[in-house]
C-alpha cells in the first residue's frame, strides 16, 4: 500500500533529553521534496532517520515499505548526500565513488562504468584523478552527489545540496533534481534557499522546533494559511479602479497603489472572489491588465507566515 | 565468481589496508614493531666485533630474545600496535566524520567488521609477526654458521615458528579487543589502559583469574621460558600451563566472540557523530 511512498508514522527522536522531531507523520509521494525549516528544526534528524543513520525513539519509518533497520534492503534503493564535508582520505574522486560502489556489490566493471556516469552527470570527468583534499567546496559538494547517484537510487536524500555550488553548477543540479524527480522517484532536499526551493520543489514539508508546521504543494500550503490574506500583484492602466471596485467585495483587507500608478497589490481573505472580481471589471470597464500574479504563494512568504522571525534568521 | 559478502569484505579491506598501514599517526607502531629489530642488528653489529670467548653464546641469546619477545613484544609493542591500529579503525571514522558512507551502502555491518577486523589483522602481522621474525634472525647471527645450524638443524625453526605463531594469536587477541573498544568508547585509551593493567598483573592473580586474559595463554605459548627474577618470583601464582592447542583453540574461541559483539554492535550503532 505503502510502496511508493516515504512514510513516517508518529515518530519522534530525542538526544537524551533535547528534542530532535516530535510526533512527525508523513507520507512523502515521489518527486521533488523539500524540507524548509531554520536551524535545529530537525530537517537533519528526519533525513538521518529515514536512511537508518539513527533510529526513531518511538515511531515507524519506512522508505517504499522497507524499514530502515534493514540497511541491507534500503541502502540499494537510497542515495544520501549528507551534510558531512568528510572524505575518506588519500582518495580520489574516481576512487571514492568507484570503491563504495564495489561496496554496494557491483562489480569491479560495473563499478567502473558507473562511476564515470555519475562523474558525468555533474561534470566532474575532468577532476576524477585529482585527491578529493585537493577539491574546491564546490567539487566536494558535487562529488559528494555524483556518490549518491551513482548506484542509481529510487530516493535521492539531499541535505543541503546546494551549499557552496558557483551558479552553474547550482543550476545544473536542480536540472538534475528535476530530472530524477521527474521519472517518479524521489528526491528529498533540506536547503535554506527558498527561492530556489521555490523553482525545485513539487512539495515542501515546513519544519520548526522538530514539529512538521504545514506539508504538501506549495499553493495548497499557502491555501490553508487562512489568518494571512492572499496578496495579488495587478499591473493595470487604471488601478484606483480596481481598488475601489475590491472594497466593495467581502474579505477585502487592503489594496495598494504603487508610486508608478500602474501597480496595484491587493490583500483578500477571499483570493477566488477577489479573480472573478478581476475579470468582471476588465469586462465592464474595459481595464488593460498587463499582468495578474500571487505575490505571496511562495515557499518565502509561507515560511515567514508559518515560522516568522525564528526563520529570518536562518 | 565469487559470493557478494566476499566481494564486500575485500571491498572494506582494500579501503581500510591501505589507510591502516600506511597511516601518517601510526609512526610510533613502526618504531615499536621495528625497535627489536634496531636492537637485535645493533647486538649482531656488535657481537661481531668482539673476541670469541667474551660473545654471548647462543643460550644467551635465545633467552635474551625470549625476554624481549615476552616482555617488550608481547605486553608492549604488540599490545600497544594494535591498540592503535584496532581501535582507530572505527574511532578514527567517527572523529572524521566518515564511517556514514559505508553505513549508507548495502553492506552487512558483519562484513564491515569483518572487512576492517582482516585489514588491521595484515598490517599487524606484517608489522610485529615480520618484526619478531627479522628479529629471531638477528639475534644469533653473529655466531655465523653455528647459528645457521642452529636454525636449520637445532631448536632454532621450530621456536622461530612458535615465536611467530604467538605474535600472530596476539595481534589476533589484541586486535579482536581493540576493534570492539574503538566502537564502544570514545575515548579508547581508557578502555586500553584497563586492560593493560590487568594484563600486567596477570601473573600476579590467582590460577582461575590468570585465565582470563590474553597474555596467559601467550606466555604458555612461547617456546623459551623466562625465570622471573626476585623479588617478583615470590610473588607469583603459578598456574597450571595450558595446553597448546587448548590455549589457540582458546584464544581464537575469545576473539570470534569478541568480534561477534562488535559485529552485533555494529549493527544496531547510530551515526551522529555526537551532534
Amino acid at each position: 500500500m505503502n510502496g511508493n511512498l516515504v512514510t513516517f508514522h508518529d515518530v519522534s527522536r530525542f538526544y537524551g533529553e533535547v528534542l530532535g522531531i516530535n510526533r512527525v507523520s508523513l507520507a512523502i509521494p515521489p518527486g521533488v521534496t523539500s524540507l524548509v525549516g531554520p536551524n535545529g528544526s530537525g530537517k537533519t534528524t528526519l533525513m538521518n532517520l529515514m536512511t537508518g543513520l539513527i533510529r526513531p525513539t518511538q515511531g515507524e519509518i519506512r522508505v517504499l515499505g522497507v524499514l530502515p533497520s534493514e540497511p541491507e534492503k534500503l541502502c540499494g534503493m537510497v542515495g544520501y548526500c549528507a551534510q558531512f564535508d568528510a572524505f575518506p582520505k588519500g582518495l580520489t574522486g574516481y576512487q571514492f565513488i568507484y570503491s563504495y560502489l564495489l561496496l554496494h556489490g557491483f562489480t569491479a566493471a560495473e563499478s567502473a562504468a558507473r562511476t564515470m556516469t555519475a562523474l558525468e552527470r555533474i561534470n566532474m570527468v575532468g577532476a576524477a584523478g585529482r585527491l578529493v583534499a585537493a577539491y574546491s567546496k564546490g567539487m566536494r559538494q558535487r562529488v559528494k552527489l555524483a556518490q549518491a547517484i551513482a548506484h542509481d537510487p529510487q530516493v535521492l536524500v539531499l541535505d543541503e545540496p546546494l551549499n557552496g555550488l558557483d551558479p552553474m553548477a547550482r543550476a545544473e543540479t536542480i536540472a538534475l533534481f528535476r530530472e530524477w524527480g521527474g521519472k517518479g522517484r524521489h528526491v528529498i532536499v533540506s536547503s535554506h534557499i527558498l527561492h530556489e526551493v521555490d523553482r525545485i520543489s513539487d512539495q515542501v514539508i515546513l519544519l520548526s522546533q522538530g514539529y512538521v508546521v504545514a506539508e504538501g504543494g506549495i499553493q495548497g500550503v499557502r491555501d490553508e494559511v487562512k489568518e494571512q490574506p492572499m496578496q495579488i500583484l495587478v499591473r493595470t492602466d487604471r488601478p484606483e479602479v480596481l481598488a475601489a471596485r475590491l472594497f466593495a467585495q467581502r474579505g477585502a483587507v487592503e489594496a495598494r497603489i504603487s508610486a508608478d500608478g500602474k501597480g496595484l497589490l491587493l490583500r483578500t481573505r477571499d483570493a477566488d472572489a477577489t479573480y472573478l472580481m478581476l475579470n468582471r471589471v476588465v469586462l465592464e470597464e474595459g481595464l488593460e491588465l498587463e499582468s495578474v500574479a500571487p505575490a505571496d504563494d511562495d515557499v518565502n512568504s509561507v515560511y515567514q507566515y508559518l515560522i516568522g522571525a525564528e526563520g529570518a534568521a536562518v | 565468481m565469487n559470493a557478494l559478502w566476499m566481494r564486500q569484505i575485500a571491498a572494506v579491506w582494500r579501503l581500510e589496508w591501505k589507510k591502516t598501514l600506511f597511516s601518517r599517526r601510526g609512526w610510533w607502531i613502526y618504531g615499536l614493531a621495528l625497535a627489536p629489530v634496531f636492537l637485535t642488528g645493533m647486538h649482531w653489529l656488535i657481537e661481531s666485533r668482539v673476541s670469541g670467548h667474551n660473545r654471548h653464546t647462543l643460550g644467551d641469546d635465545s633467552v635474551a630474545f625470549a625476554a624481549l619477545f615476552q616482555f617488550f613484544y608481547l605486553r608492549g609493542a604488540i599490545f600497544f600496535g594494535c591498540m592503535g591500529l584496532f581501535s582507530n579503525l572505527f574511532r578514527s571514522e567517527m572523529l572524521e566524520h566518515t564511517l556514514h558512507y559505508y553505513y549508507l551502502t548495502p553492506l552487512r555491518r558483519e562484513m564491515l567488521v569483518a572487512g576492517k577486523y582482516l585489514a588491521g589483522l595484515a598490517a599487524a602481522l606484517l608489522l610485529f609477526v615480520g618484526g619478531t621474525v627479522v628479529s629471531f634472525l638477528f639475534i644469533g647471527r653473529h655466531a655465523g654458521a653455528a647459528y645457521t645450524s642452529y636454525i636449520l638443524h637445532g631448536p632454532g625453526l621450530s621456536q622461530l615458528e612458535w615465536y611467530a605463531a604467538t605474535a600472530a594469536l596476539a595481534c589476533v587477541g589484541y586486535g579482536a579487543i581493540f576493534l570492539m573498544t574503538g566502537l564502544f568508547f570514545r575515548n579508547p585509551m581508557i578502555a586500553g589502559a584497563v586492560v593493560f593493567v590487568w594484563e600486567g598483573i596477570n601473573p600476579f592473580l590467582p590460577s582461575l583469574l590468570q585465565k582470563v586474559s590474553v597474555i596467559f595463554y601467550l606466555r604458555n605459548l612461547a617456546p623459551v621460558e623466562v625465570p622471573v627474577p626476585p623479588p617478583l618470583n615470590l610473588m607469583v601464582i603459578a598456574a597450571d600451563p595450558t595446553p597448546a592447542w587448548l590455549a589457540i583453540s582458546g584464544l581464537l574461541a575469545v576473539s570470534a566472540l569478541l568480534l561477534g559483539y562488535t559485529a552485533i554492535s555494529a549493527r544496531t550503532a547510530e551515526i551522529g557523530y555526537g551532534e
